[in-house]
C-alpha cells in the first residue's frame, strides 16, 4: 500500500513531531504508521529485538532437560514453557516488523553479534531445580519488568507484552510449585534447591540492568514512555516479591546484607556485581559461546527446511520455473 | 501491519492474522507472522496464537493484500463524520416523563 506522509517541507516535519508529542503526552499509543522521531524508532528496535532474541535464547537452557526431565508431568509443562518462549519471542519478532525491519535480518544481526540478548541466559542449567529457579527467579523478574510494559507507549509493542505477561504466569507458577516439591523431598532435593537458589539470585537481580546513575538511555526511554520504571525501581520491586516467597520455601537468600527496612516500607539489599553483569554481556560469561553456536547451527540446519517450502509453495502456485 | 509485505531471507510472505476469539465476536488482529503459503501460515497462527484455546476460527491474509488509510486523524478522509452531531441518540433532548426511550 502507498503511504502518504503529508510532511510538506520543515513545517510539515514541525507539525508531525509536535503531534507525536502530544500524543505521548496524552498517553496514548503510537501506531505503525504514525510518524514518529528516528532515535524512537531505533530505540524500539534496539530493545524490541534484543528481548525477542531473549526468548528464542532463552529455549536452550531449560530445553537441556526436557529429555532429562523426571515424570512425563513434568516433561510436558516443560515443553510448554519452552513452546511459549519461541512463541514469545516471534509475537515480538512481529511487533518489530511493524517497524519496518525484517525478521531475518534481525536473525542475522543477532548472529553476527551486532544485537544482544538478555546476560541471564548465559549461565548454565546444572540441575533440575535450576529449572524450578529459574520459573521463580528469572520469569520472577521478568514479570516485574514486563508488566510495565504493557502500557509502553507503543501499541505493537504493549499488546505483544500483554499476550506474553499472561502466560508468564505459568511459567512463574509452575517453577515455584517445582521447587515446592523438591523441598518437601530428600536432603539431597532441598540441598538442590538452595545450591540452585545461590547461583541464580545475583544474575537474576542483574536482569533488571545497570544501577540507574549508570544507565545512559533510561531516561529518554522514560521520557517516550516506552519505559515506565527505571531499573532500580524494578530491581527493588522484585526483591520485596521474592523475600516472603523465599521464607515460605525454606530457603536462604545469598545476600547477608538483605534486611526488611521499617522508615523505606522495602527491603534493604546488597549490589550485584555489575563488573560481572557487563563481563557477561560482552561475551565472556559461562555459556555465551554455546549459546550462539547452537542458535546458529539450528539456523543453518533449518535451511533446507524453509527453501523446500518455499519451493513446495511455488510449485502449487504453478511457479516452478521461480522455485530454484 | 506493516506498509508492505517484506520477504524474508527465505522468501516467505508475511501474513496478517485474526482471531475469533469465541462464537458471537468479531475476528480480531493479533499479529502477524512470516508463512510460504496460506495453509502453512494458518497451521503456523493456531500455533503462535492459540496455544490456550484463544479461538475458534483463524483468518489470514498477506499483508501485501491490504489497503488502508492514512493514519493520520486530521486526515480529511474522516471528516464526513466529524460534524454530524444528529447521528448520535445523545443529540436529541427527549423529558425525563418518557418512558422507554
Amino acid at each position: 500500500m502507498t503511504v502518504t506522509d503529508g510532511a510538506g517541507g520543515p513545517d510539515g516535519a514541525t507539525a508531525l513531531a509536535a503531534h507525536f508529542d502530544a500524543t505521548i503526552a496524552h498517553d496514548q499509543r503510537i501506531e505503525p504508521r504514525d510518524w514518529m522521531p528516528d532515535g524512537y524508532r531505533a530505540t524500539l528496535v534496539r530493545q524490541i529485538a534484543q528481548h525477542a532474541h531473549s526468548e528464542i535464547i532463552g529455549m536452550q537452557p531449560e530445553g537441556e532437560w526436557i529429555t532429562k526431565a523426571p515424570s512425563l508431568r513434568r516433561k510436558a509443562i516443560l515443553f510448554a514453557k519452552v513452546q511459549d518462549e519461541a512463541g514469545h519471542g516471534l509475537y515480538l519478532y512481529s511487533a518489530a516488523e511493524t517497524l519496518g525491519i525484517d525478521r531475518s535480518e534481525l536473525t542475522e544481526r543477532l548472529l553476527a553479534g551486532r544485537q544482544k540478548y538478555s546476560s541471564i541466559f548465559n549461565y548454565p542449567t546444572l540441575s533440575f531445580a535450576d529449572v524450578g529457579v529459574i520459573g521463580w527467579f528469572v520469569d520472577g523478574a521478568a514479570i516485574c519488568n514486563q508488566v510495565p510494559l504493557c502500557r509502553s507507549s507503543y501499541g505493537p509493542y504493549a499488546r505483544s507484552m500483554v499476550r506474553i505477561c499472561k502466560e508468564e504466569s505459568f511459567h512463574q507458577r509452575q517453577g515455584y510449585e517445582l521447587l515446592l516439591t523438591m523441598m518437601r523431598g530428600t536432603e539431597q532435593q532441598r540441598a538442590q534447591v538452595q545450591d540452585a537458589v545461590d547461583r541464580w539470585w545475583w544474575p537474576s537481580l542483574m536482569m533488571f540492568g545497570p544501577p540507574d546513575d549508570d544507565s545512559p538511555n533510561s531516561a529518554q526511554s522514560m521520557a517516550w514512555k516506552i519505559k515506565r520504571h527505571s531499573n532500580d525501581e524494578l530491581r527493588q520491586r522484585f526483591v520485596d516479591m521474592t523475600v516472603p516467597q523465599a521464607e515460605r520455601l525454606g530457603v536462604t537468600l545469598p545476600d547477608p546484607e538483605l534486611r526488611w527496612n521499617e522508615e523505606r516500607g522495602h527491603h534493604d539489599f546488597g549490589t550485584p556485581d555489575f563488573s560481572e553483569l557487563m563481563r557477561v554481556i560482552k561475551g565472556d560469561g559461562p555459556c555465551n559461546a554455546q549459546r550462539m553456536e547452537r542458535r546458529t547451527k539450528a539456523h543453518q540446519d533449518g535451511a533446507w527446511v524453509r527453501e523446500a517450502a518455499a519451493a513446495h509453495a511455488a510449485k502449487n502456485r504453478g511457479e516452478e520455473g521461480s522455485a530454484a | 501491519m506493516s506498509t508492505e509485505a517484506p520477504r524474508g531471507s527465505a522468501g516467505w510472505p508475511l501474513y496478517e492474522v485474526f482471531v475469533r476469539g469465541k462464537r458471537g465476536l468479531n475476528h480480531v488482529h493479533v499479529g502477524s507472522l512470516h508463512a510460504a503459503d496460506e495453509r502453512m501460515a494458518l497451521t503456523s497462527a493456531r500455533d503462535l496464537y492459540t496455544r490456550r484455546n484463544e479461538g475458534v476460527s483463524i483468518w489470514v491474509v498477506r499483508s501485501d493484500a491490504i489497503t488502508a488509510s492514512t493514519p493520520d486523524e486530521k486526515d480529511p478522509f474522516f471528516s464526513p463524520s466529524g460534524d454530524k452531531v444528529y447521528r448520535h441518540p445523545t443529540f436529541y433532548a427527549i423529558p425525563d416523563d418518557v418512558p422507554h426511550i
